[in-house]
């Protein structure tokens, strides 16, 4: 069988009318980056005193102006909707990013209709969510019902006041920033079981029963693990740690620390745990409870609740990126060297913007890494059990991660080059994991007789 | 009034304050068909699961008794629709019997092959579900790949893909075509390369294992008392066979092992034996098929019938070994062109008796797990 890729280049333009890939261009740079270009160009605006310089361009005198606080409070809002923006099309574009991964694993096709790739494919199904009807069961408790997926939603956009994008791209540098997004991203789970409850459906019930269950309990494990890189870093605040942090993997406290390597797991292990994936994804456990928490949504209410699944995962990826591997640092460029680029006008230079975006780039880089990383997994691993969910949290992570704790008690009074030299080690160590882990499924690949990858559907 | 199934099963179930009742079907994603098991829960916990079948009964066996000894063939296929040639096969031995035929030793040898490569697509649906009612998705999509390579190949037999309608009383509709043989075994050179990587993808994974190993333990008297038959006995540790023990058919020119449950991972008898026998098994058919080949013989596929015949009035059992057990057709003549009475007995639904006991104590997920392990198919369960 001939190997055909779709990557083709000549493929491309004779598969596709030219509207479809323009289309399709649209969407995929215009959206997403363009967000991040907002964020980017609206950073300025952080400080009133940015307005102020503008207006006075304009020849209006803001400074002294009575509505200067609304002034400033009106960019703010539009900042935040960018930001909350944000969650929609990252969710929207993981969905499709988790199909074709899964539709690649499962030698199957995947979305390819709409848009070069199928790429336009979530656009669609966001549409064809608006257009469903929006059905409540006639038993249900209707306030509650409709009140379930909001409580989700709240859950999921307050973390991203903390969340980081890059050096300076950041909603609010809180100083109990780490508390914060574990407190609020809890709220999830209140959606979750206020939808079981409110559906009157038996399979709902379980499903957020377990939900809360399996949420709580986690929430432990994933606190103490979290507490490592705060102690090593000595700060709350999300960009605290990342700036005590470093730009070389050796520099990342995963690496640092063997405990913080061991936690970063459990912490990693935890979140999947806490956003309901796969092999914890026992509240909607499809094969089990139906459709488990959410079961008798539909329609918008459905796609809020799919929506704060997927965007979850970019809480997930970013916090641990943020705690452990090293945030939005550019290797070999110091924080400080940014810093110096920003000149002392109201508007900064544009070198700083570059190093911003630079730093931009890094963060979404290796959040996506993470969550590619999610979505293998899902498509991976069977299911485990409500028991062995339990066992596992309790027995073994709640320990671990106060194991890990007492460790760095004492780890962060050893010298600076001992975690220097652990950082190469760990680092190294974690690479030639990685090659013979790539060796190994090469050779697992070639083993298997007879033709079995058609890419050229894909 | 009569008492409907429901109320007779809610009945004796009677659930405490703390317990409830849930309805596992009739439409649920892991029953494997329109089954209901009604089935009584303190919270996770099961305290009594009852299935409640019948959704699919279409009334077979009447069927058999008004359509003529060779129309019912092609219903056999709808009695089991993922293992479709045993079911053939199974009906045409016993109306060869009432009309003391002797099949053509290549139309034997063409239904062994058929039978085995039906077999290894059977057990690819079987394994693959299970995965998938376990949690895991892509060896569902993986086993259904290898599955359509079998369908493949015996669309080129016979025409069809699922419902064959291949064995005909006295033989087979249709001889093996060119170069046939050179695909098959091309294929299963790929088979036995492909279940060790699909061994590695989710036999063998630790959640998979831990999730399967010491579930639902049926003992080797159990299993027998309950009647069960097929991989879901040997998963218990009996090794009996009818290939082997009836050597019926060409099987006894074969040499081949029986795979029994070995108590593996855990105890004899556990979800992952059952499930580990069904691997083990497309093994062993892969083995059938290349010897069959090897020694295919010569001549007719079907031997002199009547187009309308008419046995001697007395009855007769056609057994084979299904994909999901000891498959029995019991066939009783009056001597007109119509059967008086069809019977059959089906592996799924002996399986569906068990059910009962062993899912007392058992937890939500584990009850899926027993389920998709008994490979029950519901058209097999109802007829």
């Amino acid at each position: 069988m001939k190997i055909t890729s779709a990557l083709d280049s000549t493929s491309l333009t004779t598969r596709y009318p030219k509207t479809a890939l323009l289309t399709t261009l649209f969407f995929m740079v215009a959206l997403p980056f363009v967000l991040y270009l907002v964020l980017l160009l609206m950073l300025p605006f952080n400080r009133p005193e940015a307005l102020d310089a503008v207006a006075q361009r304009l020849g209006w005198d803001l400074a002294h102006s009575t509505f200067r606080d609304t002034w400033y409070g009106a960019i703010l809002l539009v900042e935040a909707t960018f930001v909350a923006l944000y969650t929609a099309v990252f969710a929207g574009v993981t969905t499709w990013v988790e199909r074709r991964i899964a539709g690649r694993m499962q030698s199957r096709i995947g979305p390819n209709r709409p848009g070069v790739f199928g790429f336009i494919s979530w656009v669609a199904d966001a549409f064809k969510m608006l257009f469903k009807e929006d059905l409540i069961p006639a038993e249900a408790d209707r306030l509650l019902f409709r009140a379930a997926p909001y409580f989700s939603m709240v859950g999921l956009t307050l973390p991203f006041v903390v969340l980081p994008f890059g050096e300076s791209v950041v909603v609010a540098d809180l100083n109990v920033g780490v508390f914060y997004l574990t407190a609020t991203s809890a709220f999830i789970v209140v959606g979750i079981l206020v939808s079981g409850w409110a559906s009157n459906s038996k399979w709902a019930l379980f499903g957020a029963v377990r939900g809360a269950a399996q949420v709580v309990s986690y929430e432990i494990p994933a606190g103490i693990a979290i507490m490592v890189p705060v102690m090593m870093a000595g700060t709350l605040s999300m960009q605290g740690i990342i700036r005590a942090q470093g730009g070389w993997p050796w520099q990342w406290f995963a690496c640092q620390n063997p405990a913080a390597f061991v936690a970063f797991f459990i912490a990693m292990t935890a979140s999947l745990a806490e956003g309901n994936r796969t092999p914890f994804d026992l509240p909607e456990a499809e094969s089990e409870l139906v459709a488990g928490y959410h079961a008798e949504y539909s329609g918008f209410r459905i796609a809020l609740f799919l929506m704060v699944e997927w965007a979850n995962m970019w809480i997930m990826g970013a916090l641990a990126v943020t705690l452990f591997l090293g945030g939005w640092q550019i290797p070999g460029v110091s924080v400080e060297m940014i810093n110096q680029t920003r000149g002392t006008d109201v508007f900064p230079t544009l070198v700083w913007f570059g190093w911003q975006s630079a730093s931009l780039l890094v963060f979404a880089i290796k959040t996506w890494l993470l969550v590619i990383l999610f979505i293998w997994l899902r498509w991976t691993l069977p299911r485990v059990r409500v028991d062995q969910m339990m066992s596992l949290c309790w027995k073994y992570l709640v320990p671990g991660a106060f194991a890990c704790f007492i460790f760095t008690l004492f780890w962060v009074m050893v010298p600076a080059s001992v975690h220097l030299v652990s950082g190469v080690v760990i680092s190294l160590g974690v690479a030639l994991l990685l090659v013979k882990f790539a060796l190994r499924t090469r050779k697992n690949i070639a083993q298997v007789k007879g033709a079995r990858v058609d890419l050229s559907n894909w | 009034m009569a008492e409907t199934v429901e109320r007779r099963i809610l009945g004796r179930m009677s659930p405490s304050d703390e317990e409830i009742v849930i309805n596992f079907g009739p439409q649920h994603p892991s029953t494997h068909g329109v089954i209901d098991f009604v089935t009584q829960t303190n919270g996770e916990i099961i305290r009594r699961s009852v299935p409640d079948i019948g959704y699919l009964h279409r009334g077979m066996e009447k069927i058999g008794e008004t359509v003529g000894y060779p129309g019912f063939m092609p219903f056999t296929d709808r009695i089991d629709y993922l293992a479709a040639m045993f079911a053939n096969e199974g009906y045409a031995m016993a109306v060869e019997r009432l009309l003391k035929i002797d099949v053509p030793p290549r139309a034997k040898y063409l239904r062994a092959i058929a039978g085995e490569l039906c077999r290894i697509s059977n057990h690819w649906v079987a394994v693959g579900t299970m995965a998938s009612d376990i949690g895991a998705s892509t060896p569902l999509t993986h086993a259904l790949r290898e599955r359509e390579a079998i369908n493949d190949l015996l669309e080129e037999l016979c025409g069809a893909r699922l419902t064959f309608n291949y064995a005909r009383i006295g033989g087979v509709s249709f001889d093996a075509p060119e170069g046939w043989g050179e695909k098959i075994l091309n294929y299963l050179e790929h088979l036995e390369s492909y279940i060790q990587e699909y061994d590695r993808l989710i036999s063998l994974n630790q959640i998979y294992v831990k999730r399967l190993a010491n579930v639902a333990v049926i003992s080797p008297d159990q299993a027998i008392a309950y009647g069960l038959c097929g991989p879901n006995l040997r998963g218990s540790g009996i090794s009996w066979d009818a290939r082997r023990d009836l050597a019926y058919g060409a099987y006894p020119d074969f040499t081949f092992d029986v795979p029994v449950g070995q108590g593996k991972m855990g105890a004899v008898g556990d979800c992952w034996d059952r499930y580990a026998v069904r691997v083990l098994e497309m093994r062993e058919s892969a083995k059938i098929i290349i010897q069959a080949l090897a020694k295919l013989p010569e001549g007719e596929i079907m031997a002199k019938v009547a187009r309308k015949p008419k046995p001697e009035p007395g009855e007769a059992i056609g057994r084979v070994e299904s994909a999901r057990g000891t498959m029995c057709y019991y066939v009783v003549s009056d001597g007109s062109e119509k059967a008086y009475r069809v019977r059959v007995r089906t592996g799924s639904f002996m399986a569906m008796g068990i059910i009962e006991e062993m899912s007392q104590g058992l937890m939500i997920a584990d009850l899926i797990a027993l389920i998709a392990s008994l490979d029950v198919v519901a058209p097999e369960i109802d007829r």
